[in-house]
Parts: C-alpha cells; sequence; structure tokens
C-alpha cells in the first residue's frame, strides 16, 4: 500500500514521504510555525492541513477568553497561524471541535491509503482505516508544514492476529491492553502492528481505533488494520468521503491500497480472543497489567508498586477508587459513552467518588444528547463536560488532586499523567470505568451487570 | 539554517537509572503550556526530582550539583517513551545536554533529538552499567562519544555504540537540515501528491 505516496532520493537511506493528510492542534504546532517564519517559508498544501484544540480547552466553562491565560495564548497562537497560512480550523464555534484523532475520522477526513501525521503520538489511530499514520515532533510538524513530506526510516510489520469471540464483559480496550501487557511497552519498537483475524474483522470502526490507538503504548509509532466494508460503510456519508460514483470508485481504491493475502511479515503473534479478560492497569506504564480476576505478580516493579500504594499478590478487585473518566482519543466516542451509560442507568455513582465524562468532540456530545445519555450519565451523578482531552493529560483545569486514585478509559497511567505529581491512574474500559464509578472501587463488570443487555452483546 | 556537523561530544555525564522513563516524567505536561520551548530546562523531571527530595530518596541525578555541568546523559532501556513532545528532548538539551547515551530509545524520542542536533546512540546494557558506575564513583569523569568511529570512551577504557545509518551520516555531515533536504526535493512531493485520487479529487 505504500507504493505510490513513496519516493525516493534521500542520501541518508531514508525515504521521503508524501503525507496526505496534516493535522495540528495548539501544544505541538506553535513552535514548528515560528521555526517556519525563521526560515521564510510558508505551508506548502494549507489544503491537505487540518487544525483543531483539544488539549488545552477547558470542559466546563468555555468562554473566550480563556480563564487561564497560557491555555488562551496557545489558541490565539493556533487561531493566528491558521489564518496566516489559510488552514482550516475546527474550533470551539465550529460544532466539529474535538480530539484530533476522533475528528479526523467521524468527518470523514481520515482515508484507506492515506499517510496521515499529526505532532501526537496518538496519531496511530488512524490506521484502523488502512491509513499509515504516524506520531511526529514539533520538527517534524515545522517540515510537514513546509514540504507537505518527512523523511522516515523503514519499518518493519509484526502481524498481530486476534481469533475467537470475546467474553461478555471485554473489550477491545482489553483486548489492546492483554497485546501490551504480552508484547511489551517496548516490544513494538521498530514495527509497524498490523491487526486482523476474525474477531478485528468483527470489530466496528471504533474498536479498530481503540485497539490502533494504544499501539504507541507497545512501542509501535502505527497501528494499521486493512480496509474492508465496514471501513468504507463508516466513511460512506461522512463530510469529507468522496460522493456518488467517485465513492464507489474511491472504495476500488481502497481496496487495492491494502496488504496483500501473500503479504510477508517479519513477526507473526496470535491470540486467543475467548481468553482475554477485562483488564487492569497496576503500574506507571500500560504494559503493567492484570486481568480483574488476577493479583499483582510476585515479580511486578517495586518502584511502581511504591509510587501507587500497592503490593505484590494483591488483587485489584476492590481497591476504591477517587475518581472515575470517561473520555479520551482511546474510548471517547459515541460507542464509548454508549456502553458507560448502559452500565450505569439507573443507578449512582458511589458518593465518595467524582465521575465525569468528557465526549471526544464535539460531535460526539451532541450525537449523545440526541439519545439521551446526557441524562443517563447526569442523573447517575456523573458530570457531563464539553468536548476535549482534559483529565487524560490535565492540560487543562480537569486533574487529579494528591494522590487520588482515578478508574480511567484513557490510554497512558504515567506518573503524574493526571495532572497531580503523586496522582494515580488505573486503566480499564469505559464498562469497567462505569461499574467502579458506581461500585466507589474496583469490580469486575461481568459480575456488577449480569445481564446481557447491560454488557451490550 | 546553518547546521554544523556533529562528531564528538565529550564532557562530564548525568547517570540517570531506569527503563521505560516517559515523557510525562522528562517534562510533565504542566509545563507544556507556552508557545515557545524557552525555559523548558527548569522543569526537566521536576516531579521525579521533587519525589526524591519529599519522599527522602536519594536525591535525584537532575538535582545533584555534581552533575549540573553534564553535557552526556546516561539512560537505560526504552528512554522517552509516550508522548511526541518535542519538549522532552528540548528542555534536556537546554539543560546543556548534547548526546544522550542509552540501551534503547523510543523513535519519536529518537527522532525528536536528531532534529534538535543531539545524538541518541546506544550501547549495551553492560557498558551502560559500567559507564554510570564510573560516574557515579566519580562525578568528574570525562566521557566522549565517537560517532566517526562509534566508540564511547571513558579513561582508560572504550566500548562499542551504535547509531542508524541515516541518523550517523545526517550528523557526521552536519546534514540534519531535515527541511531543506526535504525541500530540495519539492517537485517530486508535488507530482506524487498529482497522482494521488484524495488529493486530486480524481477517482
Ligand atoms: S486524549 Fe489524551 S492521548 Fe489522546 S490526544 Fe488528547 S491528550 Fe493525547
Amino acid at each position: 500500500m505504500l507504493r505510490s505516496p513513496f519516493h525516493h532520493g534521500q542520501d541518508t537511506g531514508q525515504t521521503q514521504l508524501f503525507i496526505g493528510l496534516h493535522l495540528i492542534h495548539e501544544v505541538t504546532s506553535p513552535q514548528a510555525f515560528d521555526m517556519l517564519r525563521a526560515r521564510g517559508a510558508r505551508v506548502a498544501f494549507p489544503q491537505r492541513t487540518v487544525a483543531t484544540v483539544d488539549h488545552i480547552v477547558p470542559t466546563r466553562d468555555q468562554r473566550r477568553p480563556f480563564l487561564d491565560v497560557m491555555a488562551e495564548e496557545m489558541l490565539s497562537s493556533l487561531e493566528r497561524n491558521c489564518r496566516e497560512h489559510g488552514i482550516p480550523l475546527l474550533d470551539l464555534s465550529s460544532g466539529h471541535q474535538g480530539i484530533v484523532h476522533v475528528i479526523g475520522p467521524e468527518l470523514g477526513l481520515t482515508q484507506p491509503g492515506m499517510t496521515i501525521a499529526c505532532g501526537d503520538s496518538h496519531t496511530s489511530t488512524h490506521g484502523a482505516f488502512g491509513a499509515i499514520a504516524f506520531g511526529i515532533g514539533t520538527s517534524q510538524v515545522r517540515d510537514v508544514l513546509a514540504s507537505q513530506s518527512l523523511a522516515i526510516d523503514p519499518l518493519k510489520v509484526r502481524r498481530i492476529v486476534v481469533r475467537g469471540r470475546l467474553s461478555h464483559g471485554v473489550y477491545a480496550k482489553d483486548v489492546i491492553l492483554e497485546i501490551i501487557r504480552r508484547l511489551g511497552v517496548n516490544g513494538g519498537a521498530g514495527y509497524a502492528y498490523e491487526y486482523g483475524g476474525d474477531t478485528i474483522d468483527r470489530m466496528s470502526m471504533d474498536e479498530r481505533m481503540t485497539i490502533c490507538n494504544m499501539s504507541i503504548e507497545g512501542g509501535a509509532r502505527v497501528g494499521y488494520v486493512n480496509p474492508d466494508a465496514t471501513t468504507f460503510e463508516y466513511i460512506r456519508g461522512r463530510q469529507f468521503a468522496p460522493v456518488g460514483d467517485d465513492f464507489e470508485r474511491a472504495c476500488r481504491w481502497w481496496t487495492s491500497m491494502g496488504s496483500d493475502r501473500e503479504a510477508v511479515y517479519d513477526d507473526e503473534v496470535i491470540l486467543d480472543a475467548a481468553a482475554i479478560q477485562p483488564t487492569v492497569t497496576w503500574g506507571i506504564n500500560p504494559g503493567q497489567s492484570i486481568s480483574i480476576g488476577e493479583r499483582i505478580p510476585a515479580s511486578g516493579d517495586q518502584d511502581a508498586l511504591a509510587f501507587m500504594g500497592f503490593r505484590s499478590g494483591q488483587p485489584l478487585k476492590g481497591t476504591k477508587i477517587d475518581v472515575a473518566f470517561v473520555g479520551s482519543c482511546t474510548n471517547g466516542r459515541l460507542s464509548d459513552l454508549r456502553e458507560a451509560a448502559r452500565i450505569i442507568r439507573g443507578r449512582h455513582v458511589a458518593p465518595h467518588v467524582k465521575a465525569l465524562v468528557v465526549p471526544g468532540s464535539q460531535s460526539v456530545r451532541a450525537a449523545a444528547e440526541r439519545e439521551g445519555l446526557d441524562r443517563v450519565f447526569t442523573e447517575a451523578g456523573f458530570e457531563w463536560r464539553g468536548a476535549g482531552c482534559s483529565m487524560c493529560l490535565a492540560m487543562n483545569p480537569d486533574r487529579l488532586e494528591g494522590r487520588e486514585l482515578c478508574a480511567s478509559s484513557s490510554n497512558r497511567n504515567f506518573k503524574g499523567r493526571q495532572g497531580s505529581p503523586t496522582g494515580r491512574t488505573l486503566l480499564m474500559s469505559p464498562a469497567m470505568v462505569a461499574a467502579a464509578a458506581v461500585a466507589g472501587e474496583v469490580v469486575d463488570v461481568r459480575e456488577f451487570a449480569t445481564t446481557e443487555a447491560a454488557l451490550g452483546r | 539554517m546553518a547546521v554544523e556537523p556533529v562528531r564528538q561530544i565529550s564532557g562530564t555525564a548525568l547517570p540517570l537509572r531506569g527503563d521505560d522513563i516517559d515523557t510525562d516524567r522528562i517534562i510533565p505536561a504542566r509545563f507544556l503550556k507556552s508557545v515557545s520551548f524557552e525555559g523548558l530546562e527548569r522543569h526537566l523531571f521536576e516531579d521525579d526530582r521533587r519525589e526524591a527530595d519529599t519522599q527522602g530518596k536519594a536525591t535525584h541525578p537532575a538535582s545533584n550539583p555534581a552533575y549540573a555541568r553534564a553535557s552526556i546523559m546516561l539512560v537505560n532501556a526504552n528512554f522517552g517513551c509516550g508522548s511526541s513532545r518535542e519538549h522532552a528532548p528540548q528542555a534536556i538539551r537546554r539543560r546543556g545536554i548534547r548526546a544522550v547515551l542509552g540501551q534503547s530509545f523510543s523513535e519519536i524520542f529518537f527522532g525528536n533529538s536528531v532534529a534538535l542536533g543531539m545524538p541518541c546512540p546506544t550501547a549495551s546494557r553492560e557498558t551502560l552499567h559500567a559507564l554510570m558506575q564510573t560516574v557515579e564513583a566519580d562525578p568528574s569523569t570525562l566521557l566522549s562519544i565517537d560517532l566517526e568511529k562509534m566508540r564511547v570512551r571513558a579513561p582508560g577504557r572504550e566500548y562499542e555504540i551504535s547509531l542508524p545509518a541515516g541518523a550517523r551520516e545526517a550528523f557526521l555531515v552536519g546534514s540534519w537540515d531535515a527541511t531543506g533536504l526535504l525541500l530540495e526535493q519539492f517537485e517530486q512531493v508535488e507530482a506524487v501528491a498529482g497522482r494521488l485520487p484524495y488529493v486530486t479529487a480524481n477517482w
């Protein structure tokens, strides 16, 4: 699939790659625009560049200017740069603002066979569409702005095959946490992860995105799923999708861009879906996890355990939580909100828990409101917020205090990730977060909601 | 952008032990709230340093005055994993570090460092262990990283290091002006764009 966007021409052994879609946001772009200005260069393909604001937006009071002067400065600098270079900006008034990896797909900007770059490591998300998508640093953002291309090293490909049926209460999030636990947080270094097998084939685009999103947590810069009918049906009718006959022609081109049946992989790993259980992290990286019925292993890293206040041999089930967060580019889409809502419908958040839902985009928020999910959440005691990254990395006012322990549907449990240097994060699926919010402690969602309807399968 | 070749980096070193040190630890997200990279070095490892201070642990190496003038940082495996923030290598570079030698690096961190002209060669676990011990015993030990011979030297000893050919070449010839190189081929970029149906809308 990498044929046409590639061309050679660099002496360093690297390949120069045309970037089909460049997504930018307020955190990693301002310095890049400054560097561009210092060179006297212009944005080469403003029409292949799309901007939004996500990391710093407050999710409660979104009036401008923001109360946080630094956040305000970052957004106004993005506005200025977009205006100066003719780049479309999906801002708070657009109705389309949201986390960059949520809005790209939902607007139909993300398409199979594209090369996509963004100054954000979770750009791997877009690989769910059969695109080659990866995160870049600010200097590379400058390079893409200036030349719409990047010099990259060749990647090896590891095919990860998931076979069989997932049990009730087990989600895409559990699959990717299991993959990272098995292969390690550094296991994907130098590799692109291509996911396949009947379990992946049956997954919705939202689920595939959750898996590709966290490829980077396994050290793989790129996640990828071959495009198929599910992919095409998702794209059909979206704002930037081709229409009419063009759509049919596009489907043929997209299919032709997929990897061959005979493709040879550098490595292959097979997972049995039926063996995967609801999974929760106990440590300070996403590979440090156990399934809900297990105990923290004796081999558990001592520093991580000390930071978390856990001991080897201890189960996570029954661990009291302080905060529950449903959101992020991993699990902040409409289907995630539906799963969480299903668990809490008619129930209430435990009195000691602060719980919030942050939709991944304004469109997700609006769609959820049309289904009445906002009422399900607020009646259960969740706060219903505006769209953004929020407590995934706490660059806005939403953050942990002190040593609070958070059940979170996000992707990183790094020390300090959720805003308090000593705050602690347990990663899990949105359904598990919802169940924990109600129980006030970590629970097995399967015991918590025993009816199949509640588990949505 | 005038770009100088980087062939040798010599100086004292700052040893930082631990695998999987992520970018949130190198520079916590709250310090990313700025439209420039200026002053980032003040917050390098801020939370880890504070944790060491307040919990009566050993002083964090980045707070230790013995390493204040280091120009080489020694790290373990999977250093710089996590986010794509270039703020992480920027903070390290702005603190005066000109090369990071480690067992392995996350790809994005490595690439970001190349873009700043800060090489991140790798060496074996044993080499890092030996060098860290030496430096911890005597912080004034001078190390020298030689990208031509692909060696790191300590007094009386030297070890092999590695660096991918492309990055090494870029440092040796001083061609890490990536933007310039890419723009040299801009006609080809336009030609590729002209062949892609999603660009031309000609499906
Ligand atoms: S939701 Fe979290 S991981 Fe995703 S882009 Fe925002 S900060 Fe990054």
